[in-house]
């Protein structure tokens, strides 16, 4: 098992150099600098941006820069934000569980009504309900986050007043320091009445947001996982022998059906964790996703760099222990049959 | 089964329904972005600067609303030595916030504090230059490296003495800008013996209206209202809610999430006009959107080309098209809220057929050129793609075939500085209501060669001359003649097409009272009122 555990941390290495490389050359080889794009109208003299770029370390070559960067990483240094001049790290780091908290809930809520929807779907195939319930699936995999959004938005908050349009908590009732960065659980680590309600009220709206494209890809999953299953002759005996449809399906068939599924959540989960950047821009969630989009729009590379490579290193780490668990459920796999 | 449905609807109706308690007189504003830092010498975005005024002062300040200046933390000011020697007579009994980040202040404002945030910004060799990246760019941009003689402790701790190399009569403008803020230098001291001076620029201590009491990133700021020299502001808690998207603001206006935003969409410019809940602040901006021609690059050389382009562009009906009404047609480089604006000004008429004859004697019967169009909108241009589209069409009927071009915004803004345009689209957006502060945007150098804003590349030495004998001159009226005399000048040389000055607008809840839009852009709270 550590041998094979060994061999997967190696693999991974050429992938997380790779990374390493193409971030920082890509990064470049967009227009414009970071002090240029700071300075609007006025513009700047040549020797004010000469002294400028001088300061930043821009005016060394590229590979210099580079084996600096490598440097500083292998010495477990993200860098400094050129804007905020704090460390890229600790920004990544206080802004990261308002992501995860946001994911999760949303895969969670993907996974609660996707799992069942697409186990009857399966179970009814043919029936109205199946083609009702993969349209939905489908509209819901194709919907248009931002449009989604906004049509909540207006719907719930707007119209019908029971949400609140955007942030993670009513800022003018509640006020707590954060101790986890989670505010669920700092809400209950609060003496505030009613702080996690207001909480989970804010959660409402940008977890069906971000969970309804793995919402349409579970179930879509779910129901085609489970039609072949139902084919099989295990299931078919089970049947004969006289055993309830419920007993049949739901213990018997599910179990069984659910080992693609899951796979098809875990990539899910990477997916979100650093895709969610629509969903925050709409809802002002405070995550790494709005983080990365304002540093791309500021060339701010030191927190791009960072903050990419440090959502490569959580992914890479996520996927070496499916590999794990994987390895650990299946003999097969661990030995390479 | 049933029970665990219950208590799931249960939970969520109760937390649907439930609403968070009230709390004291508190406005939430929704700002766009998070604040680079708390130092506003550090920051040129409206954004980081909106973010530290509620906590900082100047000697002198925009009256609200306004571009006059007024006195701030310098009750009086002396003004000697043909305008180079100002003496700053400071207010007495100013109290610095007490319980930031740990610090009780143990004396008031005094000119200890006044020298040490210029001088932290004009000596590189200051305990404080290099922290925080140290780069102050609005104290150079302003010239105040060339322009700063000294600034001395006066007859008593009260005093101040700024000294220039020459008179400057926009200078005092120049002081009522963040950028000139005073910090605490007992405060800098605090930090820097704690090992912690990075700090002073994340958890500000000043003598203004709010306290800073908490910020997280990309989420919320907190202050608190401060009773100090100016008297307590009327609500106790100030929250900028951070909201990059214009439509979710909207929506937060509407569910009284917020009560003040920042820069509302165009497109929700009309429902807001109707929603009964809102009420919609506008003023003239202080901004003019312009198309440069490059007067080193022939045939923009000859004046009567940059005449006739400015008679081949329909400008009526790019400001209903474009500005969609939000905007007045700029004849001047100065907008009309400017003191000393030339309204006697005559624009060029739409004529093409002149234009075509003025160009056909300048010897251009057909001229293949290009039109750059900046790729974002700004104040003053709120579609330069959509504008270059019709100038570009109108400019095809007098026999000019301009490409339209256009780069990422920071390569654009290089690119033109670099003079690479034959013609170009920007724009201004005043710094401190001096006029000084436009027409420096028509500048050369002494050697005669363009600064480097000056994106016409044009260079008069009679308007040179004039702009450098207004700076020192301190009498309004006689600077308003110099400064019409130049208008005319440009007018005549056209090196600019002016487009428009645009309106800005500010949404605000109909429970606020007090609130007035700045002409800068500036978002202030000190005067703010709110009915709960």
């Amino acid at each position: 098992m550590i041998k094979y555990l060994l061999k997967r941390a190696a693999l991974t290495l050429p992938t997380f150099i790779a990374l390493m490389f193409v971030t920082f050359l890509m990064i470049r080889l967009v227009p414009g600098d970071p002090i240029e794009v700071r300075r609007g109208e006025r513009g700047i003299t040549p020797e004010r941006l000469a002294e400028l770029r001088h300061t930043m370390g821009l005016d060394q070559p590229v590979w210099k820069q580079f084996l600096d960067y490598v440097w500083a990483l292998l010495h477990g240094d993200f860098g400094t934000s050129i804007v905020s001049k704090t460390p890229v790290a600790t920004e990544f780091f206080t802004l990261f569980p308002a992501t995860v908290e946001l994911t999760l809930c949303a895969i969670i809520f993907a996974i609660i009504i996707a799992v069942p929807a697409g186990v009857i779907a399966a179970s009814k195939r043919g029936s109205a309900y199946d083609q009702l319930m993969m349209g939905v699936a489908l509209v819901g995999y194709s919907m248009p986050l931002f449009w989604w959004g906004l049509m909540l938005i207006l719907l719930m908050s707007n119209t019908l007043h029971l949400t609140p349009v955007s942030g993670r908590i009513d800022v003018i009732a509640y006020y707590y320091p954060s101790v986890t960065g989670f505010l669920l659980i700092d809400s209950l680590l609060s003496d505030q009445k009613g702080a996690f309600l207001d909480v989970v009220r804010h959660l409402i709206l940008p977890t069906i947001v971000l969970g309804t494209i793995p919402l349409g890809a579970i179930a879509r999953m779910t129901r085609s996982s489970m039609l072949e299953v139902l084919e099989e002759d295990y299931v078919r005996t089970a049947r004969a022998k006289g055993l309830s449809i419920f007993r049949v399906v739901g213990f018997h068939a599910l179990r069984n059906a659910l080992i693609p599924v899951v796979t098809m959540i875990g990539v899910q989960l990477t997916t979100l964790l650093a895709g969610a950047v629509l969903t925050e821009t709409i809802f002002s969630w405070p995550g790494i996703g709005n983080w990365l989009i304002h540093s791309i729009e500021r060339r701010d590379y030191p927190a791009l760099q960072g903050g990419i490579m440090l959502i490569a290193s959580l992914v890479i780490i996520l996927n070496l222990s499916m590999d794990f668990i994987y390895g650990l459920i299946n003999p097969r796999i661990r030995h390479g049959r | 089964m049933r029970k665990t449905t219950r208590f799931v609807t249960a939970l969520l109706l109760g937390t649907m329904l439930s609403a968070g308690a009230a709390s004291a007189k508190s406005l939430v504003y929704c700002s766009e972005g998070s604040p680079e830092n708390f130092t506003p010498a550090m920051n040129t975005t409206g954004t980081s600067l909106d973010a530290a005024r509620p906590v900082y002062n100047k000697l002198v300040q925009f009256a609200p609303g306004t571009t006059n200046v007024v006195p701030a933390l310098a009750e009086k000011i002396d003004v000697a030595d043909g305008g180079k020697t100002i003496t700053f007579h400071l207010r007495k009994g100013v109290k610095f916030h007490s319980g930031v980040n740990g610090f009780t202040p143990t004396r008031d404002l005094t000119a200890e504090d006044v020298i040490w945030s210029f001088a932290r910004q004009s000596d590189k060799n200051h305990p404080y230059a290099k922290v925080s990246g140290g780069a102050f760019d609005y104290f150079n941009d302003m010239g105040m490296p060339d322009l700063l003689d000294s600034i001395k402790k006066g007859a008593d701790d009260l005093t101040v003495v700024m000294t220039l190399k020459e008179p400057n009569a926009p200078i005092l403008a120049n002081l009522a800008m963040d950028f000139a803020s005073i910090q605490s230098a007992e405060y800098a001291d605090f930090l820097m013996k704690k090992g912690t001076p990075e700090q002073f620029d994340q958890m500000p201590v000043g003598t203004g209206s709010f306290q800073f009491v908490n910020y997280q990133k990309d989420s919320v700021i907190r202050y608190k209202a401060f009773d100090g020299w100016a008297g307590k502001p009327k609500v106790d808690d100030l929250i900028y809610a951070i909201t990059p998207d214009a439509t979710a603001r909207y929506a937060k206006m509407k569910a009284n999430e917020c009560q003040v935003m920042v820069a509302p969409n165009p497109a929700d410019l009309e429902a807001m006009g109707k929603d009964g809940d809102i009420k919609l602040l506008q003023q003239a901006g202080l901004n003019v959107g312009y198309l440069s021609m490059n007067a080193m690059k022939p045939p923009f050389d000859k004046v009567e080309v940059r005449q006739a382009i400015n008679m081949a562009i329909d400008k009526a009906a790019i400001l209903k098209e474009v500005y969609q009404g939000a905007g007045q047609p700029a004849k001047n480089p100065l907008p009309p809220t400017i003191w000393s604006y030339d309204d006697t000004t005559v624009d060029y008429t739409y004529d093409p057929v002149k234009a075509k004859e003025m160009l056909a004697k300048a010897g251009v019967t057909s001229l293949d050129t290009d039109l750059w169009w900046m790729p974002v909108q700004r104040p003053y241009n709120p579609n330069a793609k959509r504008m270059a589209e019709m100038m570009q069409s109108d400019l095809e009927k007098v026999g000019i075939h301009a490409k339209l071009v256009s780069y990422e915004w920071g390569e654009y803004r290089k690119r033109l500085q670099a003079g690479e345009h034959q013609m170009g689209l920007l724009g201004w957006t005043g710094d401190n209501g001096d006029p000084d502060n436009f027409l420096f945007l028509l500048s050369c150098k002494a050697d005669g060669t363009p600064a480097g804003q000056n994106i016409a590349k044009w260079c008069n030495k009679d308007f040179d001359a004039k702009l450098l004998e207004a700076r020192k001159i301190t009498d309004q009226a006689a600077r308003s003649k110099i400064y019409a005399e130049m208008q005319a000048i440009f007018k005549k040389e056209a090196p600019w097409m002016t487009i428009a000055h645009s309106t800005v607008f500010e949404p605000v809840r109909k429970e606020v009272s007090g609130y007035k839009v700045s002409p800068l852009g500036a978002h202030e709270f000190q005067d703010v009122d709110i009915t709960q």
